[in-house]
């Protein structure tokens, strides 16, 4: 644009402090050619103090005697309408489209014979806002030439509606016309109307001096604006959002949504304790006569209590087996988990269910109640409530639904397999029998894990696969038993906090709102609940806990809980819908709804979009340097255009990097084998150190590329390459906090800062170690020490190696045995994109 | 002479049906049967079978008088030109696997097969108009039924009765799998009893029994039958049919044990007056090999043997009409104890088009002995309009249960028999010959839950769009209609306002 672009065309940036609105004004009206400028600006306005006001001096430009400043008084009813107004001039030249913009209003009285004519309709004056700026004039007699441009005083727009504020009377607000006489004044009258703050000049306005360099985003032309300020302020927003989600406004309490489960109307009978443990005890003996699961002792109790029993032979290759296959199968994080059967690699067993039909039901519904059962003698108590819950449902006339009494073996490799075959469909590659009893669709699913005659609480988890959780209906089900009951009910295995109107509240919130985040991060099925989620099957699991303390709970109140439950779902007419699906919980009662969390990653999310903003703007601004010849020196050697730039030396790091995350998925299960015959190493050892070694690989990526890519234009080189990484990584953010947000918010919370501040000067070691840092497998050992302390059992260092090391065998287990896509997205996903950081901190 | 026709016609309205009476006897006859059976589960099923005969031409007009057959379902088969009826109302599901098999299955909901004269033009208009006659008759939904869920079987559902040519054209077969049973449809199905719920086997259809069951099935099949042995004449045959199958679990607390009174709550104290045949069988056949054994109270008069569903079976037989059977106790009440407690290839495929019919798939396989068949049938869950969702559109949709109709080898050679004289339960579909019994079973309907958009929508985007429109059509009108003035310099000062003041008093416009 050449300099007398000052058109109809040019804009000006304009935002209010809380938003970053582009508001484009009516500049040209404001700059006709110089020395015409005639009107607009002073609508525009309001810099923060201490800060050269662009329209003051915008105002050198023009010629207007000081002398007459007419006041216009306009009915302000509201604040509201008049900032709406004060929005409304700043959109679009105002003129031109005829808005009833304030600004036009001055102009319309720029040359009219304002003193007599009284101006009663604001149509009128908007009629004539349109004059000055539309060639002929209307008429002969028409004010607006009655005076001469030159002369015609600069009226003041009545924009100010800000609170309580100077030039505020009550309902009436006064306009200021024309205050500015000198450059420097100081907040005006005018000044003060309307706050919003501008962010930019245009570049080829007059107006050229006038760049802010305030505290704010920067997009300016000619030099890069380094301010980082809002950068840091967006991330400090996101994090502070973050931690706000447990105090009450954000928080709130539970409610059960779904109206066939709203009163606590059934009483529950439930009197089988007694014969619940010894379900138990003969159900121990034959586990620990038989080691495996006592299949014919199973299908003839489940047969004598009167259901319809049916057994499923499974199998399944692990993908890295053998014995020291155990030392890293571990249950929770840090809990060894069972140990698996395994014969060459081979894992099978055997599930036992039994059917209750409900009477006169055509089996189209049913529930599900579950226990998992690993080889070890865990959960016989759960055996044992489940049979003795089902002799008991079996005398029941009420069911609307049949009841699916389901053991599995291997905990959920056993409910896979069973819920493969159910649905007749095959994900995982496991080898199973068919169904010879199927019962309709699953409704909602209860896994039971219990390895105690009595217990002191009932803990629930509800993280399922993938970060999936089922409606909140399922939990305030079991919420609203506990409190019948009276049973002591944990989440994250942390009391309810009581008083959330104190501090103590929400901090303790706050560490079961962080447990949950990282629960629902890894992905993992947390309880064979996890693999119900998949199939839409609203599912939780109960886990007895036995602690120290004094008063316990017998089987019977467990078993009446769940009873109660189970009336309630069947008492359900549709599935359960009609709560949330997608929620954090700081506590049992009190949750926090999508709406309110997703800002927080959004704030995270915003960083990137800024720097990639700012990125862009200076490859642009360098890629027209050039072109003008006073503008910012630019590189000395030719640059091509800026749309080229780099985008061909970009494929060579993006594909090595890309081509690293493949090998990270594919290699460790591959050459597993080669890696045994090679290293004294068992198979899961040869996986993970596979694993850790091209993932340290990678790190050598930059001193392979720098050789590879010829640039021309090291600087442009890496904005480019930095660019393209920064929007990779905002998308995949966006699109895992999206599905699972505590993994997008915990990856975001860690790379973002990063990943800004990452290139080629500055500190670079400082760069370097926070980029190592925050590496996705830095933050995976991380999380496992945030993880232990917030369970208030810190890990030492040794320890939290290897239990990072288990974790890292899990990942890739389950990632092949379930389907969890922790794996796939850190390797092929966010390691490359990480990657690219690297590359770029190490640019040459 | 305008007096002398009505009295003719009043003499003709009195003597009608005397002189019918006594011209033509034994035109109507109703039989009644309850067959109870224990299942091999443990569990009691019992099936009620009600027949009522007619010797005469329904199909002609004119058809005035009913005796026992009901009127409402006569007039039916006049109007509509029907040849076949097959209506059954099923909450439940027959376990095979438990239970062997059933006498009479049925799917799980409403059923409902015609096979229309070939007379009938438009077949499918009067098959609307019959399931919707249909619909009022016995309190159901029936008229949900169009052409959405009709089928038009090729292979399956022949003619039960009399048939000379069976063009499936005239055919028309629907199911509406989520149609409830209850009450309201047992009712008006006892009234077409001739002695409804007043005396005979009928006494012990009490709804809150009945519907204490763990399967509950009615079902009226009217279809035309051999007057005679030669076949010169048809009869139209109405049979009601019941089945219940008790949970001997739930009841019994866990015995076999089996009593009339325990089972539905009321003895039989008197045979129907209008019947011809009245009868109780008694399932006594020794199922299990090992010794246990079973005491019938009272001892039957007589037995039956015969082979039913390919198995030899024996029947105790009670006969409501032998007098001396409810004089000696006033009324019977059959016990049961166990002495000891028990320990060709063709596929018709027609493709289903949307909003129109339903896909109909036929097969006729040959199966191998020992054998798990597998027929799976891929779909799309699509979006429907969203008025097409039902109000509980998250409790999924129904697929109609599927059909397998069967030609069985018998075990056991069944010799033939009279037709009219075996018992009901057994007479039902037409067996060729005695080396194959006849079976029919259904699959359990499946609920699919179709993509299902949240309706709480529309409601959230008007929130959010009045919201929208009051905020800024509030601010624009206000705008638009503000009125603005221009102040004017204080030049006046008290004498101008003095002036105006005057002014305003005088009512001049202002300075």
């Amino acid at each position: 644009m050449t300099s007398d672009s000052c058109g109809p065309s040019s804009r000006l940036y304009l935002a209010a402090p809380d938003q970053l609105g582009l508001l484009s004004s009516g500049c040209g009206a404001t700059c006709l050619p110089p020395g015409r400028c005639t009107a607009g600006p002073t609508l525009l306005g309001a810099a923060p103090s201490g800060l050269p006001n662009p329209l003051t001096s915008c105002r050198l430009h023009q010629h207007r005697p000081p002398s007459s400043r007419p006041l216009l008084w306009a009915r302000a009813p509201s604040a509201l309408d008049m900032r709406a107004g004060a929005s409304v001039s700043g959109t679009g030249s105002a003129g031109e489209r005829g808005s009833p913009g304030l600004t036009g209003a001055a102009c319309g009285h720029r040359g009219g014979d304002w003193r007599r004519e009284r101006v009663r309709r604001w149509e009128r004056v908007r009629s004539r806002a349109a004059l000055p700026r539309h060639g002929p004039p209307v008429g002969p007699g028409s004010p607006a030439r009655a005076r001469p441009p030159r002369a015609a005083p600069q009226r003041a727009a009545v924009v100010r509606t800000g609170l309580g504020e100077a030039g505020t009377r009550g309902p009436w607000t006064r306009a200021a016309g024309g205050p500015m006489r000198g450059p420097h004044r100081g907040p005006g009258p005018l000044q003060l109307l309307a706050p919003l703050r501008l962010l930019a000049p245009f570049r080829s306005c007059p107006l050229e001096a006038l760049r802010i360099s305030g505290p704010g985003l920067a997009l300016g032309s000619g030099v890069p604006m380094q301010d980082s300020g809002f950068s840091v302020l967006s991330y400090v927003a996101g994090i502070a959002w973050f931690l706000a989600l447990v105090f009450p406004p954000l928080t709130q309490r539970t409610y059960m949504s779904e109206n066939a489960m709203g009163s606590t109307m059934v009483e529950e009978q439930f009197a089988g304790g007694d014969r619940a443990r010894a379900f138990a005890r003969d159900f121990a003996a034959h586990r620990k006569k038989s080691g495996a699961l006592p299949v014919a002792w199973l299908e003839r109790t489940m047969r004598s209590v009167g259901l319809e029993v049916y057994t499923q032979s499974f199998s399944r290759k692990l993908p890295f087996p053998d014995e020291t296959h155990e030392r890293y199968v571990l249950g929770e994080w840090g809990v060894p988990g069972p140990r698996k059967h395994l014969e060459g690699g081979m894992v099978s067993g055997t599930n036992v269910y039994g059917i209750l039909r409900a009477p006169r039901a055509a089996s189209t519904e049913s529930l599900v109640l579950t226990v998992p059962c690993g080889s070890d003698s865990t959960n016989s108590q759960a055996v044992g409530l489940l049979l003795a819950l089902a002799a008991h449902f079996r005398g029941q006339i009420y069911w609307a639904k049949d009841i699916i009494f389901l053991v599995t073996e291997h905990d959920l490799l056993g409910t896979e397999a069973w819920l493969e075959a159910y649905h007749d469909v095959n994900v995982t590659g496991m080898q199973s029998s068919p169904l010879q009893g199927r019962a309709g669709a699953i409704q909602a699913a209860v896994a039971l894990e219990l390895s105690s005659d009595v217990v002191t609480s009932l803990d629930v988890a509800v993280e399922g696969l993938n970060g999936q959780l089922p409606n909140l209906d399922l939990l305030n089900l079991f919420q609203t038993f506990c409190q019948k009951g009276g049973l002591l009910c944990t989440l994250q295995g942390k009391l309810q906090p009581q008083d959330w109107t104190s501090l103590d509240g929400p901090l303790q919130g706050l560490q079961t709102l962080l447990l949950m985040v990282l629960r629902q991060a890894s992905g993992r099925p947390h309880g064979s609940h996890g693999l119900f989620l998949r199939y839409r099957v609203e599912a939780l699991t109960l886990r007895g806990i036995n602690s120290f303390r004094q008063y316990k709970y017998d089987l019977v109140a467990v078993g009446k809980a769940l009873e109660g439950m189970f009336r309630k779902l069947n008492h359900l007419l549709e599935r359960l819908h009609q709560s949330f699906f997608l929620y954090l919980l700081p506590g049992l009662s009190r949750f926090v709804s999508i709406g309110l969390y997703m800002p927080a990653v959004g704030f995270l999310l915003l960083v990137l979009g800024l720097k990639a903003l700012e990125l862009w703007m200076q490859l642009h601004e360098a890629g027209m340097g050039l072109e003008e010849p006073g503008g910012a020196p630019g590189p000395s050697v030719p640059l091509p255009p800026s749309q080229g730039v780099g985008l061909a030396s970009l494929v060579a790091p993006l594909l090595i990097s890309q081509a690293m995350g493949l090998a990270l998925y594919v290699l460790p299960v591959l050459g597993q084998h080669v890696a045994t015959q090679h290293f004294p190493v068992a198979e899961a050892e040869a996986v993970v150190l596979t694993l850790l070694a091209i993932y340290a690989a990678g790190l050598a990526l930059p001193h392979n590329t720098h050789r590879v890519v010829s640039t021309q234009a090291p600087d442009r080189g890496w904005m480019a390459l930095k660019l393209v990484a920064l929007i990779y990584l905002a998308l995949q953010l966006g699109c895992i906090a999206l599905t699972n947000f505590s993994l997008g918010f915990l990856l975001a919370t860690s790379m973002v800062p990063a990943a800004a501040l990452a290139k080629p000067h500055g500190p670079r070691t400082l760069y370097a170690a926070l980029l190592v840092l925050t590496s996705p497998a830095a933050m995976l050992l991380g999380s496992l020490f945030l993880w232990r302390e917030l369970q208030e059992a810190p890990l030492s260092l040794a320890e939290g190696w290897q239990l990072f090391l288990a974790a890292l065998a899990q990942g890739v287990l389950e990632h092949h045995t379930y389907g969890a896509l922790l794996f796939p997205l850190l390797s092929l996903g966010l390691y490359p994109c990480w990657l690219l950081f690297w590359n770029v901190l190490f640019w040459k | 002479m305008a007096a002398a026709i009505p009295l003719s016609l009043l003499v003709l309205l009195l003597l009608g049906p005397g002189g019918w009476c006594l011209a033509e006897h034994p035109r109507d006859s109703l039989r009644e049967e309850l067959v109870i059976t224990p299942l091999p589960s443990g569990d009691v099923a019992a099936t009620f079978q009600f027949r009522t005969r007619w010797d005469s031409e329904l199909q002609r007009e004119g058809v005035s008088h009913y005796r026992l057959f009901p009127k409402a379902l006569g007039q039916l088969i006049s109007k509509y030109s029907l040849r076949e009826l097959h209506l059954s109302f099923t909450q439940g599901f027959w376990r095979t696997r438990y239970w062997g098999p059933p006498f009479l299955q049925a799917p799980s909901g409403a059923e409902l097969w015609v096979w229309f004269q070939d007379t009938v033009t438009d077949v499918d208009k009067s098959w609307k108009e019959l399931s919707n006659v249909l619909s009022g008759i016995f309190c159901a939904s029936l008229n949900f039924i169009d052409s959405t869920n009709t089928v038009t079987p090729t292979a399956s559902f022949k003619p039960l009765g009399l048939a000379n040519d069976t063009d499936h054209y005239f055919l028309r077969y629907a199911v509406l799998p989520r149609e409830v049973v209850c009450t309201e449809n047992l009712t008006p199905w006892k009234k077409l009893l001739p002695c409804s719920s007043k005396a005979g086997l009928s006494v012990l259809l009490k709804a809150d029994r009945l519907f204490h069951t763990s399967y509950h099935s009615q079902a009226v099949h009217i279809r035309p039958v051999c007057r005679n042995a030669r076949c010169t004449s048809i009869s139209w045959e109405l049979r009601q049919t019941l089945s219940v199958v008790f949970d001997a679990f739930i009841t019994g607390q866990g015995k076999k044990d089996w009593s009339l009174f325990r089972m539905f709550s009321r003895t039989l104290t008197e045979p129907c007056p209008l019947a011809s045949e009245s009868r109780v069988y008694v399932d006594i056949t020794n199922y299990n090999q090992d010794n246990e054994t079973l005491e019938v109270h009272p001892s039957p008069t007589t037995t039956y043997q015969d082979v039913i569903l390919g198995t030899r079976k024996t029947y105790a037989i009670y006969d409501l009409l032998d007098s001396a059977m409810i004089n000696n106790s006033r009324n019977l009440n059959i016990q049961l104890k166990w002495k000891r407690p028990p320990e060709n290839g063709y596929i018709h495929y027609q493709p289903a088009q949307d909003r129109l019919q339903p896909h109909l798939l036929e097969m006729l396989i040959q199966l191998p002995a020992n054998s798990v068949t597998k027929v799976s049938i891929q779909f799309e869950r699509a979006l429907l309009k969203w008025t097409e969702y039902t109000p509980d559109p998250n409790h999924g949709f129904y697929v109609s249960p599927s059909v397998l109709s069967a030609l069985v080898p018998s075990m056991v050679a069944a010799k033939p028999v009279d037709w009219e004289e075996s018992p009901l339960f057994n007479s039902l579909f037409p067996v060729s010959d005695g080396s194959n019994y006849f079976v029919r079973l259904y699959t359990e309907p499946l609920l699919v839950n179709l993509p299902t958009p949240d309706f709480s929508m529309p409601y959230n985007v008007i929130c959010l769009t009045c919201t929208v429109v009051a905020v800024c059509y509030g601010s624009f009108y206000n705008l638009l209609t503000r009125t603005f003035h221009i102040e004017e310099p204080r030049t006046g000062g008290l004498a101008k306002r003095l002036a105006n003041l005057i002014r305003r008093a005088r009512g001049v416009p202002l300075l």
